[in-house]
């Protein structure tokens, strides 16, 4: 059906693929599992006509075919849904389905048939959606239903799928799944791109391991086991359970008493929060991206406009809810931000100059005199968190951007140790991030709760949050609807939760 | 003042409205594919020499007669595609920035009419008169307003209108829908240059008679303030348009026809009782421009890729 021969592919001096061969056999559901990085969104990418291959070349129904863009890859009946929706967001669903491919003549769209057809692929293949609704409006699994419809609506035959599980509740992957059984019930191919070996074993026929930007292996799923794949992945033995001893809890370091946070237009993002984050606990909050974790980790570390908050925030009793961001992290607030790139790092800034971001106006960065940068004492500080944190490659005077994903993060993360903070707000401190990275980040998480810091944690991914965490909040539309102990709450019951229900 | 409100006034407002509309059409295919339009005012002044020019040689070297300012406005929208041709290659092909890029052509083009009339007339800046009955007064007029419901139409209830506008909020996803967003943009620049030359051509060769150095004083920028006050939206912007167009009539009404109250004549150290001085009145548009522009717009949210270029792989 489809199949990548020897394909290669560089970014710059990235070989992000290298001598890939990938068979995607028809009718069939085929996995490609990797590392992120590992060049499986590329590959498929390269399918797709998105990116251009070095070298190598693309087999369809057995030809050899030429692929320079989405356009070919869709006249050859193929179709992909990617990882951040291709969507246009102020436009309706039956807009975005037919964009490209319109009903009707040049001079005139014929949005009436678009909306028959579309319900009539939403019937054959069970993806309720509203035609006339506009996509900012919808939630992401409606959204993820518009992209396959998408796909559909162009008669694809080969659907590849980029992470799409990662934006659902565990009940929303239960009903996706069995949406893709139904397709390829209906004959068609399906290669879904995922990191998550559960549903690699839950779903597919075949898979793919992907390293390096190479395939290591391709099996048949009924041969393969969560172990070997893990393996395969990772290139050695890997124990992905977090060693920590029991919480050493003290009083409450950080309260915070009927939050809500609203944007600019009024929407509250976080609705009437209260919790407390003790000394020496780590306290993890669980929910499907876009719930409002982003706005109450920002609202604690001073990032939001106090207009825009009501209710209050106390460091160790005192209120700092009018507080700005340098004064709390003086007070001992540190923030390991969820988008490295946009609130964590200046890319094209050295590792140097990004380890003193947040201490670039005091000592002992700046000189006596309080004006000048001490060039070595930042230097210091750069070489000591380069080698506490373990940031490879060591030279200080390569821009952020020339650095690993899980480089960057362990570099923001020691940087924000240093701070030798009493409060730790953490987002999504993995993503991104290769295994080995995990562990070693997860690691010092741990250590600085037994150091007595209070640590506040979000994490999309829940087996991340119920590993670390001492006791869990489940966060929904903008509420805390659950508090658990994470030792005993099962992935059922937080997943219930996730999604809004008790 | 009440004599002010006349059947005159409106007359006034629609012809003063017309360069506008076009231009801010025009800005708005434009912009509604991704390519900021701050280029207008040069495109309007290629097409007001370019119409002139080609008007005053079709009539008296040519002797075409009434054909001639036909042929006149069909060369001042050739020159706005011309320059809008360049500006396309730059923003979408080199990927440059669109601001700085639509700047220079702005520049660039209060200085080539005055060196070509030199070359072609002899004379610095302005073209020669064209006489009264060769000159084009009511057809920009109609296709102006006739280009609000076609361009509704096309934004709204066509596959091009569909794919331009979703390559303005998400060039990425029209891609991946097989869109060419290159394509798309190409057409919406050049259909703008199309659009702002004839708000151009009627300005020197309807409006008046000939081009005179900088004729268009800034009205590409008041069409651009009115497609911004109108929300990127046809109708809208022609209500701005009109708005603009009606404040620029009652400036010109009101020149001589206001005495100078006592506040303001201290202030300006006149004798009360004088003439408002003309270049005050003639500042209210672009006062009211910046008050617009500033404080009533406020939500106005712009297509979302507007003035990115695409990048395919990143």
């Amino acid at each position: 059906m489809l199949e990548l021969r020897n394909i290669t592919k560089r970014f710059g001096d990235v070989l992000a693929n290298d001598n890939v061969n990938i068979v995607v056999k028809p009718g069939t559901i085929h996995a490609i599992v990797g590392e992120n990085g590992a060049g499986k969104s590329t590959a498929m990418r390269i399918a797709y006509g998105f990116y251009k291959a070095d070298s190598g070349e693309i087999i369809v129904d057995g030809q050899a075919r030429q692929i320079n863009s989405p356009h070919d890859a869709i006249a050859l009946g193929i179709g992909m849904v990617h990882q951040h929706f291709m969507l246009v967001s102020t436009m309706t669903v039956a807009e975005n389905i037919v964009l490209g491919a319109e009903p009707g003549s040049e001079i005139a769209l014929d949005l009436h048939k678009a909306t028959t057809d579309i319900q009539g692929l939403s019937e054959e293949f069970k993806l309720a959606v509203n035609p006339h609704a506009v996509i900012e409006h919808l939630s992401v699994g409606q959204q993820q239903r518009v992209e396959l419809l998408k796909a559909l609506y162009r008669h694809a035959r080969v659907l590849i799928l980029d992470e799409p599980t990662a934006v659902l509740t565990p009940q929303e992957v239960d009903e996706f799944f069995a949406i893709l059984r139904g397709m390829r019930q209906q004959g068609k191919t399906v290669v879904i791109i995922t990191h998550k070996l559960s549903e690699v074993l839950a779903i597919s026929d075949e898979v793919t391991v992907m390293r390096d930007g190479r395939v290591v292996g391709q099996v048949a799923t009924k041969d393969t086991n969560a172990a070997e794949l893990a393996r395969m992945m990772v290139g050695r033995e890997v124990l992905l359970r977090v060693e920590k001893p029991d919480a050493d809890v003290g009083t409450a370091e950080l309260s915070v008493k009927n939050l809500s946070v609203s944007t600019s237009n009024g929407t509250k993002r976080v609705n009437d929060v209260s919790f407390e984050v003790r000394k020496g606990e780590i306290l993890g909050i669980a929910g499907v991206e876009g719930n409002g974790q982003t706005e109450l980790i920002e609202a604690l570390a001073g990032l939001i406009l106090a207009a825009h908050l009501t209710g209050a925030i106390r460091l160790e009793g005192r209120d700092i809810t009018r507080v700005n961001a340098r004064a709390r992290r003086e007070l001992g607030i540190a923030h390991i931000p969820e988008d490295r790139h946009r609130r964590g790092l200046l890319l094209d800034f050295s590792l140097a100059e990004n380890s003193i971001l947040g201490v670039h106006y005091r000592k002992p960065v700046v000189s006596t005199a309080g004006v000048f940068l001490d060039d070595q004492a930042i230097r210091k500080r750069a070489a000591q968190i380069i080698e506490d944190f373990d940031v490879r490659p060591t030279n200080q005077e390569l821009p952020a951007r020339a650095l690993s994903g899980g480089n960057q993060q362990k570099l923001i993360i020691g940087r924000e140790f240093e701070l030798h903070p009493k409060l730790l707000l953490v987002s999504q401190p993995t993503r991104g991030v290769d295994i080995g990275a995990i562990e070693f980040i997860h690691r010092k998480l741990v250590a600085l709760r037994d150091a007595g810091c209070a640590v506040l944690l979000v994490s999309a991914e829940l087996e991340e949050v119920t590993a670390l965490a001492d006791r869990l909040l489940i966060i929904h539309e903008g509420r805390i609807v659950g508090d658990v102990d994470p030792k005993v709450a099962t992935i059922e019951q937080i997943g219930l939760l996730m999604a809004g229900g008790h | 003042m009440r004599d002010l409100f006349t059947i005159a006034l409106i007359w006034s407002t629609v012809r003063l409205a017309t360069p506008l509309i076009l231009a801010a059409l025009g800005g708005l295919f434009s912009e509604r594919s991704g390519i900021i339009n701050i280029a207008l005012e040069g495109k309007m002044l290629a097409g007001a020499f370019t119409a002139a020019a080609v008007t005053y040689a079709a009539d008296s070297k040519l002797h075409l007669g009434a054909a001639s300012p036909w042929i006149g406005l069909l060369a001042g929208m050739s020159a706005g595609i011309f320059i809008a041709a360049i500006y396309a290659i730059v923003c979408i092909r080199y990927k440059a920035d669109q601001v700085v890029s639509g700047t220079a052509i702005n520049i660039l083009m209060i200085g080539v009419p005055g060196f070509l009339s030199g070359a072609l007339f002899l004379s610095s800046g302005s073209t020669p008169q064209i006489p009264k009955e060769q000159l084009i007064p009511w057809a920009p007029i109609i296709i102006a307003f006739a280009m609000v419901p076609i361009t509704w139409y096309v934004l709204y209830r066509t596959p091009f209108g569909l794919r331009l506008r979703s390559v303005g909020e998400n060039p990425e996803a029209a891609d991946a829908a097989g869109v060419s967003v290159s394509r798309i943009r190409y057409s919406g620049v050049l259909i703008a240059g199309a659009l702002a030359g004839m708000g151009g051509a009627y300005l020197s060769i309807g409006q008046s008679s000939l081009f005179t150095r900088n004729m268009t004083s800034g009205r590409g920028f008041i069409a651009l303030a009115a497609l911004i006050f109108g929300k990127w939206r046809p109708v809208q912007t022609l209500l701005a348009c009109l708005l603009f167009g009606f404040t620029e009539a009652v400036s010109i009404q009101m020149q001589g026809a206001i005495k100078l109250p006592a506040f303001f004549a201290t202030l300006l150290r006149q004798t009360p009782g004088d003439d408002i001085p003309v270049q005050f009145i003639q500042m209210v548009p672009y006062l009211l421009t910046i008050i617009v522009l500033a404080g009533f717009i406020g939500s106005s949210r712009p297509p979302r890729a507007l003035g990115i270029p695409y990048q395919k792989e990143k």
